[in-house]
């Protein structure tokens, strides 16, 4: 008889571990090391060591400087984000609701939509640059850019709308519809509240993804770059550490998003599960 | 005044792409009754209920309640609530919420929602739990929820959709008699869909038998376990052993079977009388029959086989013998009677019973030779 199985790893669980953490080396190494060099002293230089600690390099960042106009970037970039945030949202969801019937031509909808995902951002914005220049129309953040990054999130969020849909019962509508409720008080008092968590995934890919978007921006957004365009920009001729302070800042504002909209699906699950009696456990017997 | 609940399918179809998921239903149920639909699943019997509540319309034929063919209205205006095999209790809103849910869409105020809401979780005995969601509620509990929020609407007829089967034994025995008293109480149709035999004896005044769409049989409990219509309504119920055998003659009010190699079995003659040289099917109950370990000493109204397995019940022992009959030969007997001549498994005993104790059955052995469990007990 084999001996029972004991408390020691086997040895493949060293091997694995020595690749996940080479791995999360690789993923946020290079990130550290720029978020420290942007704490740079005055006359510290582009690599390490620090030649003194400060934050003067974040403040050169709000300044209007010859290399870049970061500001400028930032208030285009944010409303742009959150505009391809409430598009992505009202059509994924609707486009989601839709797809849980089968209807004539889903088939083909569904991978003309997904096929944008596959098509190379570059190439994309080569042809919209182009085609708005045939058409006599000026490329504008708000206009060309605003549909090159919506051909990228939608996609992304019809994605994972059906990933929420495919768990979601009919028999909560049908309940619903059992009760008196309208299509309409069905989705508004039912649907959306239980797949809520699922739209807040949506909204957060719809605003990181175009956040961060630089190949679909690059010929699309005309005379005034969004942030990803102008760190490209700048990076090719500032050589002070206000570069990395930069890194920083863009990353904060990421996790300050990706927080909020953690820590809201967080506050809804609680809001549903704590009550007055939070304390009480489910009692497990019958009555 | 007429009580109101009554349910009528007349010609009653529905096909799901090119198959007929119920196939030309008649059945009335009259007001005020605890109706159980019981078959094996894909019998129609869940549809059957869908197309009652509207939550899915029949191909052809009507749904009338109280007279008037409901096919085509709203829930609410059919007055019929559902209860989901689910539940389907909305996750996001306390169980007050969910009670209170159909009054907030017919527009009554918070206060007054709230208040009528605490009254029917208070009848339902979830007073206590008005302000937990149902994640926090074991089975029973959000079982009781739903029926609160089924009941507040003041249907007419509640439909049920195998409401005990997330349950275990205990409590699934506990709120079937809560089911059986809270229709008792309320007075209105109950229309349970199950498939679990014992289930639909206990609590039904009427037992609908299907299979593969039909109606094999709508009766009282009590007929449908002792008096099965056809073969295979005596096999699903359990409880029966079914026998075949060709029609030799017809004398003096007895009918005498011929089964081939195996002897004889009588029975008294009734309406409609086969004809001889028919293949004719009849049952006998597992517990009108005897054993004797005296080889095959009778030839009519016995069969001879070899003891399979034997199972204690408390107070019966079921005996399986193989080899009496095409399929397996259940005898229950009690006791007291099995333990003062105990057999053994591998003994070869007779088995043997009255002619009064013979029932006919119509039809031939069923479309489905075997329906799912072949017995309960």
């Amino acid at each position: 008889m084999r001996a029972p199985a004991t408390d020691r790893r086997p040895w493949t669980f060293y091997v694995l571990a020595a690749v996940f953490t080479l791995f999360v080396l690789f993923l946020y190494g290079p990130m550290f090391c720029i978020y420290i060099l942007s704490f740079q002293g005055p006359n510290g230089g582009l690599t390490f060591p620090l030649n003194g600690v400060s934050i003067d390099w974040f403040g050169a960042l709000f300044h209007q400087q010859r290399t870049g106009d970061i500001a400028g970037a930032f208030s285009r970039s944010i409303p742009l984000a959150l505009i391809v945030l409430t598009v992505t949202v009202m059509f994924s969801l609707a486009a989601g609701l839709a797809f849980r019937r089968r209807f004539f031509g889903a088939g083909l909808i569904f991978y003309v939509a997904i096929a944008s995902l596959i098509v190379p951002g570059l190439v994309l914005s080569v042809g919209i640059g182009l085609g708005f220049q045939m058409l006599g129309l000026a490329p504008r953040w708000y206009s060309s850019a605003l549909g090159a990054h919506l051909s990228w999130t939608l996609p992304f969020g019809l994605l994972i709308m059906f990933a929420v849909f495919s768990r979601l019962s009919w028999s909560y509508e049908e309940a619903a519809r059992d009760l008196g409720a309208s299509t309409w008080q069905t989705l508004r008092y039912v649907v959306i509240p239980i797949v809520f968590p699922g739209i807040i995934g949506v909204a957060l890919f719809g605003f990181t993804l175009s956040y961060d978007e630089f190949p679909r921006s690059w010929l699309t957004v005309g005379p005034y770059n969004t942030l990803p365009l102008e760190i490209w920009a700048m990076t090719t001729n500032i050589t002070s550490p206000a570069l990395y302070a930069l890194g920083t800042v863009t990353t904060v504002i990421s996790f300050v998003v990706i927080a909020a909209a953690l820590s809201s699906i967080a506050v809804i699950q609680s809001h549903r599960t704590r009550r007055r009696v939070a304390r009480e456990r489910a009692i497990k017997t019958g009555s | 005044m007429r009580k109101p609940g009554e349910v009528e399918l007349v010609h009653c179809t529905k096909y799901f792409s090119e198959t007929a998921a119920v196939d030309h239903i008649n059945l009335k149920i009259p007001a005020g009754t605890y109706c159980c639909l019981l078959g094996p699943s894909g019998c129609g019997k869940t549809t059957i209920l869908r197309m009652i509540a509207g939550h899915e319309t029949p191909t052809s034929g009507e749904v009338k309640i109280d007279g008037e063919n409901v096919v085509g209205l709203p829930p609410v205006r059919r007055r019929t609530a559902m209860m989901f095999q689910d539940y389907a209790l909305f996750p996001h809103l306390s169980c007050l919420d969910n009670v209170a849910f159909s009054l907030k869409i017919s527009g009554v105020a918070k206060a007054e929602r709230r208040e009528r809401a605490r009254r029917v979780l208070a009848r339902v005995q979830m007073a206590q739990f008005a302000d937990r969601v149902p994640a926090q509620l074991s089975g029973g509990q959000k079982q009781r929820i739903a029926l609160a929020r089924a009941l507040i609407t003041n249907p007419r007829v509640l439909l049920l959709d195998e409401p005990l089967s997330a349950l275990d034994e205990y409590l699934r025995l506990q709120m079937r008699s809560e089911l059986r008293r809270m229709q008792r109480d309320l007075g209105i149709t109950f229309i349970h869909v199950t498939h679990t035999q014992p289930e639909a004896i206990a609590l039904a005044d009427l037992v609908v038998v299907m299979d593969q769409g039909r109606i094999e049989q709508a009766a009282s409990a009590q007929d449908v376990y002792t008096k099965p219509l056809t073969a295979y309504v005596a096999r699903f119920m359990g409880g029966q052993n079914v026998l075949a055998g060709r029609v030799s003659g017809i004398t003096n009010g007895v009918v005498v079977l011929d089964v081939p190699e195996r002897g004889r079995i009588e029975l008294p003659a009734s309406d409609p009388m086969p004809s001889i040289g028919s293949t004719a099917y009849v049952s006998v109950r597992r517990d009108r029959i005897h054993l004797t370990k005296q080889g095959a000493s009778e030839t009519v109204n016995a069969v001879t086989g070899k003891v399979r397995t034997i199972e204690y019940q408390g107070t019966w022992v079921k005996v399986t013998l193989e080899g009496a009959t095409n399929e397996d030969f259940v005898v229950n007997l009690p006791d007291t009677e099995f333990f003062a001549d105990p057999v053994n498994p591998g003994h070869t005993v007779q088995a043997y019973w009255k002619s009064l104790d013979v029932h006919p059955l119509v039809g031939g052995a069923g479309r489905s030779d075997r329906p799912y469990a072949s017995g309960q007990n």
